[in-house]
């Protein structure tokens, strides 16, 4: 197993182990790759996640059986959600004794079946160089997803006669389509030429096939409005002028209005889901929708394409470039423009705390250029989404499943991808308590990011949504008896820096910034603070 | 809106759970369900029946095909295909009713396969409407139990 992901080029591993996994992290110990204990299994995945977010790669974790598989499966659903390749091994005991309900056994493999994309129970020593040559393949090729590998003990422990990784995959039923089928891409430069108001809405895919530059060009080739889902946040930088921000429930208005007002939508690697477009007749109507995917089960789910297109993005926009149609519509940007300027939205902000939008919009300005932006989930996600400015680095969220706590082992993954680069997390004081556990993985294996803290001493975007929805009725969102920061970042040995009113900001992210060391900084927001 | 999705899956363990599984978490519905391995021995074919809207037929296939143990999906309405069901039903007679029996046996192509001084099984290869039938007119004489395959179909035969 040791020797496979070796030929992957693995270089990093995220785990716990338990005595199921015990002869891979012994073997493990013979190889060059770095391993890092995290504090729960869970966050093994979310490491694993941010590290293969940033690097390109597929990430790996391995866990022991029982708890130690079924932790890990929030974190395996949140990648599954986002499309996120990692490879996934599980120990299980001992392969005679399955099924028997013996001490930490979990049926793993059964658990997780909507949440990967593919997975394994080893019964035979001899199939490892093939299952772990497919399960690298199946996770980062196609629609990029988890793979499960569920290992028995015996297994681990018995020896492959002659060890051969096999150079190529053979597999019948599993050939993902990446070039776009040449008569619709025609027909899709054919509606750009005849339409008035076109758009493109680029969704997480685009990043996942790496087609940021080409997605760029392709809009101010033609000059086409872009807007983007969560996901997609940093398919085209924030401040690019054909940029007209998030879609959705929590995005632009004027992002919105845009796409709504349309004639011709072109749907980029994004699924169509609630958050982004909460009424998916409405970009039916009275517009011509292209919808760009490399899962063909995507197009059509949501919303009914007018042209669907099955392949990988990157080989589509390279296909589209080397075509030349004509067309015109700047009175088109013109009325975004104006959309733009007076739908902007202006908070009403209370002056005894910090404000999040001038948080985080100066943190944007100030970080480095190629900085990795870590949103968590909860308020703190929707401002950032919000105010946050990707200029040439990455923006990373939980942004399908939606899972609280996915920032810390998230930057703490994405910070080991790119040692050299700014990793910033920024978290709710709620979601910061689902993982600070990490906080000892990040100081034990000297892993140096940037915590920001949104404290506002209760989960408030649950309550926001109490205030408008129950009128005031709060249920249990009071997070009182949460610890000092402070002496939690000191227990840590970490840097604790404190925000508590605006004028504080731009001295304190630039203590913040000034060198690799990891900070806690805890920014005191107002409870009654919302992100409409 | 009735489709039959004959689909040929990998013939490992496991498969099955994974196909029906599907079904379930996406709320499409199974009006019956068929298993058996093909002349391959590596491959089986499910033979399943499921009815919804336009959108959701298209996203059963969509959703077969992505399954990795999935090797080919082909979808058909009753009319494209040939579709039988066989039903084994087990049911109690006597000297008054016996006779109406073997009637409705000969009537719909039923045979008797077994028979105890109480009981007679009963075996139809039909139509999925006609096993349907033979259990209406058997509902009068007391039913004991009854066991059908569900539905098996193949698209009709063409000559490309």
């Amino acid at each position: 197993m040791v020797k496979c992901l070796e030929q992957e080029g693995v270089s990093v591993v995220f785990g716990y182990p338990g005595v199921a996994i015990c002869p891979f992290y012994d073997s493990i110990l013979d190889s060059d790759i770095r391993t890092i204990l995290i504090r729960t299994e869970q966050n093994a995945a979310h490491a694993a996640s941010g590290y293969a977010r940033n690097n390109g790669g597929v990430g790996v974790c391995a866990v022991t059986s029982g708890p130690g598989a079924t932790n890990l499966i929030t974190g395996i659903a949140t990648a599954f959600a986002d499309s996120i390749p990692l490879v996934c091994i599980t120990g299980q005991v001992n392969s005679e004794l399955l099924g028997s309900d013996v001490f930490q056994e979990a049926d793993i493999t059964g658990a997780v079946e909507s949440f990967v994309k593919y997975s394994y129970l080893v019964r035979d020593v001899d199939d490892i160089p093939r299952i772990f040559k497919e399960a690298f393949h199946i996770a980062g090729t196609g629609r990029k997803g988890p793979v499960l590998i569920d290992v028995p003990i015996d297994i681990q422990n018995a020896t492959i006669r002659n060890f051969k990784y096999p150079d190529s995959v053979n597999m019948r039923t599993y050939k993902p389509t990446l070039k776009g089928h040449a008569v619709q891409i025609a027909k899709v430069l054919k509606e750009l030429e005849k339409a008035k108001r076109p758009i493109i809405c680029a969704g997480g895919g685009v990043k996942l096939s790496g087609a940021e530059a080409e997605l760029v060009a392709f809009a101010e080739k033609y000059r086409i409005p872009v807007v983007t889902t969560m996901m997609g946040i940093g398919a085209i930088p924030t401040e690019h002028p054909l940029h007209y921000g998030m879609v959705g429930n929590n995005g632009k208005a004027y992002a919105n209005r845009a796409m709504n007002e349309s004639d011709l939508l072109i749907v980029v690697g994004a699924r169509v889901a609630d958050r982004a477009v909460s009424q998916p007749d409405l970009i039916t109507k009275n517009k011509v929708l292209v919808h760009i995917d490399v899962d063909p089960a995507e197009i059509g789910k949501n919303a009914g394409a007018s042209i669907p297109l099955v392949g990988d993005v990157k080989h589509i926009f390279e296909d589209f470039a080397k075509q030349e149609i004509v067309c015109d519509h700047d009175d088109w940007i013109n009325t975004l423009n104006e959309y733009r300027y007076t739908m902007k939205k202006v908070r009403i902000t209370n002056p005894e705390y910090v404000d999040p939008e001038r948080l985080i919009h100066t943190l944007s300005m100030k970080m480095q250029e190629d900085a990795i932006y870590v949103a968590d989930v909860g308020q703190n996600q929707i401002w950032s989404c919000a105010y946050h400015v990707v200029r040439k680095g990455k923006f990373f969220t939980s942004g399908g499943m939606g899972t609280m706590g996915y920032s810390i082992p998230a930057a703490m993954g994405a910070k080991l991808a790119t040692p050299e680069k700014q990793v910033v997390a920024v978290c709710g004081d709620g979601s910061f308590q689902m993982s600070m556990m990490e906080l000892a993985t990040m100081r034990q294996h000297g892993i140096h990011t940037k915590i920001i803290v949104l404290a506002n001493k209760v989960l408030g975007m649950v309550r926001e949504y109490q205030h408008f929805t129950y009128q005031d009725r709060y249920s249990v969102i009071d997070l009182t008896g949460s610890p000092d920061l402070s002496k939690i970042a000191e227990a840590y040995g970490m840097k604790y820096i404190r925000v508590e009113k605006d004028n504080q900001i731009d001295e304190k992210l630039e203590e913040l910034l000034a060198d690799d060391a990891s900070v806690i900084m805890e920014c005191v927001i107002d409870p009654d603070d919302i992100v409409r | 809106m009735k489709k039959i999705y004959s689909v040929l899956v990998e013939n490992r363990s496991g498969v099955l759970c994974k196909v029906a599984g599907l079904f379930s978490r996406r709320c499409y519905n199974i009006d019956s369900l068929a298993v058996g391995e093909t002349d391959d021995p590596q491959v089986s074919c499910i033979t399943i029946v499921s009815s919804g809207t336009q959108r959701t037929i298209e996203q059963i296939e969509k959703q077969l095909n992505k399954k990795l143990d999935v090797i080919k999906v082909k979808t058909f309405n009753e009319e494209q295909s040939y579709s039988r069901e066989l039903m084994l039903v087990k049911v109690k007679y006597n000297k008054g009713n016996r006779k109406d029996i073997l009637e409705i046996c000969q009537m719909m192509k039923a045979d008797i396969v077994d028979v105890s001084k109480s009981q007679m099984m009963l075996q139809i290869i039909d139509t999925p409407e006609n096993v349907q039938k033979l259990i209406g007119q058997l509902a009068s004489i007391s039913i004991v139990e009854v066991a059908r395959t569900g539905t098996l179909a193949l698209p009709k035969c063409s000559d490309n």
